[in-house]
């Protein structure tokens, strides 16, 4: 089981940030906990606070030395409500990922159902059966960490990475998933590719995805991939 | 108004400004410039507010031509200027008139200068800034770095044409050898041998270093044992220093969010500037500072800055 340190652990992360550590694991409830402290941050701004960055067991918040001290930050970080609301649904329900696996668009999927034993269609099942959580996101803007892979897909990284990997693929890597929102070079195992944009910044909303939401993959064909790249 | 023409464009020349906030918890770093210093100074040497976006220029720089008047400024690196062919220096306002051409050559100290225009380079604002991202290609000058035939647009200038010029006695010296003042973590409890041989030994700048960290080389750091390089990914603070498996710290800069290193010690902010000017070969100390001398080298900076201001105000029209 994981620990949830309550209260949670602050610790300076050089002149203007507090790390808040809320537990000691990837673990949904506590990433639940970073969450609420975010939200709680958001929902009332003190004069202080430059920006409050969330990952998969802690957040960064970044202050302004010449408006508060370490003392008084971690005195409001301290005082923060963590407790959940009765009854509130938190992660906005489930967000739909179109995939289409393989072929051009997912030149591993031969290779990861191969190391695991399966067959192509094997993996796209176990793929696209589940809905992950979003922990965080990082590495490139959008990319999300997700947890929840089925044991029976865990395949390592490539030995060296592709110089790119094209926005939109889908990859595993060793107990992870993930989406490339943005062409980046990259070590993952590409399966498919979404004609979904996770993120464009000229829209108002840059992002699809957010931390603690969820979120499911569903195989689409080629033909379905073209038509909702022509819609945008 | 479009003010300068990219005969050449250096190396790596992006456009940068104060960064790119409030947008980490989706992965985008902050960006911005990696010399926060001579970005200001620069800006308030051709009377911007610190926040107007600049050309920051990496080793070497760019040859630009005047297509309008523009008063603009050159500060950081010591990269040698010549307008029409003529040296002039840098950390002054120049007057340029359509034309002229104006030349920033390769570094003789230091890394990266900051070319400021008078009303700041007009580029659009994304998610709320105007510093380039080159990973996700957006922001600055269409998300890259300049190329020949760009043309730089600059704002509205805030007005009064005045001769601002930095004294020389008040600019950076950019040492071979420096030391960076850091305070302990936020993993310092990975380390315990670890942390006397960081806060103790002489560090060499690699040639494997970016806007994203600056690789160091020396004795190797050991982990306290038990403990392994490896921590659940975490936020990162610009000026982390990173100690992966092979003892050999990294300093975090601008251009990632998120890792999953252990951080030995994390530079204060006000030597950022320093480790931004950092080249290969250059020798790096680690001072153990703590958490109130920090602020109180921070609020110092700040007062700094302002009797800049102050020292380079000299006169009237250009």
């Amino acid at each position: 089981m994981p620990q949830v340190f309550s209260p949670p652990v602050l610790r300076p992360c050089g002149d203007r940030a507090v790390l808040m550590e809320l537990g000691d694991a990837i673990d949904p409830a506590v990433n639940r906990l970073v969450g609420r402290a975010l939200e709680a941050l958001d929902q009332h701004r003190p004069d202080w606070l430059v920006e409050a960055v969330g990952a998969y067991r802690s957040l960064m918040v970044i202050y302004d030395p010449l408006r508060a001290d370490y003392q008084q930050v971690s005195r409001h970080l301290a005082a923060l409500e963590l407790a959940q609301a009765a009854g509130r649904r938190e992660d906005g329900g489930v967000v739909e990922i179109p995939v289409c696996y393989g072929g051009e668009f997912g030149p591993d999927l031969e290779m990861v159902a191969r190391h695991n034993r399966l067959s192509a269609r094997q993996v796209v099942e176990l793929h696209s059966a589940v809905a992950y959580h979003v922990y965080m996101m990082g590495f490139t803007p959008g990319f999300p960490y997700l947890g929840g892979l089925d044991p029976r897909l865990h395949t390592p990284r490539l030995e060296s990475p592709r110089t790119t990997v094209a926005a939109g693929s889908v990859g595993i890597a060793n107990d992870q998933t993930g989406i490339y929102p943005v062409a980046s070079p990259g070590g993952w195992r590409i399966i498919g590719r979404t004609p979904r944009k996770l993120f464009d910044p000229r829209r108002d909303d840059p992002f699809l995805l957010r931390a603690g939401r969820r979120l499911h993959f569903v195989p689409i064909s080629q033909d379905e991939y073209r038509r909702l790249v022509a819609e945008g | 108004m479009d003010v300068l023409r990219v005969i050449a464009p250096g190396p790596l020349s992006t456009v940068q400004d104060l960064g790119r906030y409030g947008w980490q918890r989706f992965g985008v770093p902050v960006s911005g410039a990696l010399d926060d210093f001579s970005h200001r100074v620069a800006n308030r040497l051709v009377g911007n507010p610190d926040g107007a976006a600049t050309l920051e220029m990496t080793l070497a720089g760019a040859k630009l031509e005047a297509l309008a008047p523009v008063s603009l400024a050159v500060a950081g690196a010591d990269m040698p200027l010549s307008l029409n062919q003529r040296p002039v220096e840098a950390w002054q306002c120049l007057r340029l008139e359509p034309g002229d051409v104006l030349t920033v050559g390769t570094a003789r100290a230091g890394v990266r200068a900051y070319l400021a225009l008078a009303g700041g380079i007009e580029v659009p604002r994304v998610m709320g800034s105007r510093s380039t991202n080159l990973g996700g290609g957006f922001g600055g000058l269409a998300g890259r770095s300049l190329r020949r035939g760009d043309v730089l647009a600059a704002g509205a200038p805030a007005g009064g044409r005045r001769q601002r010029r930095l004294p020389p006695e008040h600019r950076p010296a950019w040492e071979r050898r420096v030391n960076l003042r850091a305070l302990p973590g936020p993993q310092d409890d990975y380390f315990d041998q670890g942390l006397t041989v960081f806060f103790a030994s002489e560090f060499t700048v690699t040639p494997d270093t970016d806007r994203v960290g600056c690789r160091l080389q020396g004795p190797e750091v050991p982990l306290a044992r038990g403990r392994s390089a490896g921590i659940i990914s975490e936020p990162l603070a610009p000026g982390g220093v990173q100690v992966p498996a092979d003892g050999q710290p990294i300093i975090l800069l601008g251009e990632q969010t998120v890792g999953g290193y252990a951080k030995i010690a994390t530079v204060l902010s006000v030597d950022l500037p320093r480790v931004a000017q950092l080249r290969p070969g250059d020798r790096v100390a680690f001072r153990r500072v703590d958490l109130d001398e920090a602020h109180r080298l921070y609020r110092r900076y700040h007062q700094r800055l302002q009797e800049m201001s102050r020292l380079m105000a000299v006169g009237d029209e250009v």
